[in-house]
């Protein structure tokens, strides 16, 4: 290969590498992540996370009926699952309604390590497998 | 016969009995109940699949269970119906005297692509019941039925997707809860329908049945079928599995005599016909097929028909056992296999030597 060829490939990967450093969250701490809901299924259903981590999750909805995310412990499923609220606006962190077809999001700071269930409450949802869970890594 | 048509008589095929719904709710169906709030739970039901003549005739049994709120259900369907009427006054009574007489009483007593929005292909109004044949993919379908107020319980998406890889076409029925109110019906009265379909690969719709369950819920119903041969059914049907032919018999003259005489039935021979009565008995999480038939003496039911074979990407369902053929030798049994024909291989070479 010649030197210009072995130039070539170098500012390659150096572009690549530095698209890739690009793609990284500007901001440590700081995350998006796209849920997808098929089938009554989130997509993924298993996530990361370290203490501290603010994540902003993309609840995109393909399903012809509505969902919602609802991030947070065990009482707080709890709540839902057995509570009348049905409509979530945004306002509280974690929780948003997402009707058919739509895409909604919700932003949840992750506290303590552990394991944080992520789920859907409406009727029925969550004994159908309408859940996920996020391991969440001490700091 | 050229074109192989068929006719199926599905006399209450999803439901017959379809249904006693929990709770004070309207109208209910056969196949997938959908209600306020997610799928309505039915008790049993009862389907009879006819074929003769190469056409398929598919009558179903629409049970009203009194109320306001709007109730109804979806059924899947093997092809474009050609007509959809009111169905006959006995012939499902008829079938349940001839095969399970002792419980009569109890029997009869309850009287296309994502994005794409849902094509209604027929209208029809059957007493107090509004009916509209639709084409088009799950999605489409999911999204005409909300805008029509029908709840769809969280399995929904993907049932429908599952029938609508194999057939884009769909029934849905709901009771006008006051027209069927001013017309007298009392709750436990069945509307029976009956729908003409040619299509060249019958099945009877069972998965559907399990919508809205819980999985380790019993899915019970009641399929007959009438046809002018032996069928060969694919799943092949085993108790064990949650399906059991209870009778394969000739048609009894009686029998034919009385569904023939019945409105609609003319299409049903006086003599020369059989009759299988199958039993479905499954936890719904276990019913995750339908019933194909093959009628034509060729004993080759479509393992696509009964949705055992993804249509487009050929992914195998989740039956318990399909077949024979079907089950692909496990791993194990390969290297057994291998590890045998190695050492017979060495033990031959050692005496040619």
């Amino acid at each position: 290969m010649t030197r210009a060829g072995l130039l070539g490939r170098a500012g390659l990967c150096a572009l690549l590498l530095a698209a890739a450093g690009c793609a990284r969250p500007a901001v440590a701490g700081q995350r998006t992540v796209v849920l997808d809901v098929r089938h009554s299924r989130f997509l993924p259903d298993h996530l990361t996370a370290r203490v501290g981590d603010t994540v902003t999750f993309v609840v995109r909805n393909t399903d012809p009926i509505d969902h919602e995310l609802i991030v947070g412990d065990e009482a707080v499923h709890r709540r839902h699952e057995h509570g009348r609220e049905r409509h979530h606006h945004g306002d509280v962190p974690g929780e948003v309604s997402v009707p058919a077809g739509a895409e909604r999001r919700t932003t949840f700071t992750f506290t303590h390590p552990g394991r944080v269930e992520f789920a859907c409450h409406l009727p029925g949802h969550w004994a159908y497998g309408m859940r996920g869970e996020v391991r969440v890594d001490g700091g | 016969m050229g074109r192989q048509l068929w006719r199926a008589a599905l006399v209450g095929p999803l439901a017959l009995l379809l249904a006693i719904m929990a709770g004070a709710g309207p109208a209910l169906a056969c196949a997938g109940l959908v209600g306020p709030g997610g799928t309505v739970r039915l008790s049993r039901t009862t389907t009879l699949a006819g074929y003769a003549d190469g056409v398929e005739q598919y009558v179903t049994s629409f049970e009203y269970a009194g109320g306001g709120a709007k109730f109804g259900s979806i059924i899947p369907l093997p092809d474009v119906p050609t007509k959809v009427e009111k169905g006959g006054d006995w012939t499902l009574r008829r079938l349940v005297q001839e095969t399970q007489p002792q419980t009569l009483a109890a029997e009869a007593a309850p009287a296309a692509a994502r994005g794409d929005a849902a094509v209604e292909i027929l209208k029809a109004r059957v007493d107090a019941l509004d009916i509209t044949v639709l084409r088009g993919g799950g999605h489409a379908v999911g999204e005409w039925a909300r805008a029509h107020g029908f709840g769809l319980s969280p399995d929904a998406p993907e049932v429908l997707d599952f029938y609508a890889a194999r057939s884009p076409v769909f029934m849905a029925a709901s009771f006008d809860a006051p027209a069927a109110a001013a017309r007298g019906q009392r709750i436990g009265d069945g509307t029976p329908v009956h729908l003409t379909i040619p299509t060249d690969s019958p099945w009877v719709p069972l998965r559907i049945l399990g919508l809205g369950l819980r999985p380790d819920e019993r899915v019970q119903a009641d399929v007959y079928l009438l046809t002018e041969r032996t069928p060969a059914m694919l799943p092949r049907p085993s108790p064990g599995d949650g399906l059991e032919l209870a009778r394969s018999q000739d048609a009894s003259p009686g029998l034919l005599r009385d569904l023939h005489a019945d409105k609609g039935m003319g299409w049903v021979r006086e003599s020369g016909m059989w009759l299988s009565y199958l039993r479905v008995d499954s936890a719904a999480s276990r019913l995750s097929y339908d019933l194909a038939v093959d009628a034509s003496g060729r004993g080759d039911p479509s393992p696509v028909a009964a949705g055992l074979v993804g249509l487009r990407d050929g992914t195998p369902g989740s039956l318990p056992d399909p077949g024979p053929p079907a089950a692909p030798w496990p791993w194990w049994a390969v290297a057994l296999g291998l590890a045998l024909a190695a050492v017979g291989g060495a033990r031959l070479a050692r005496r040619a030597r």
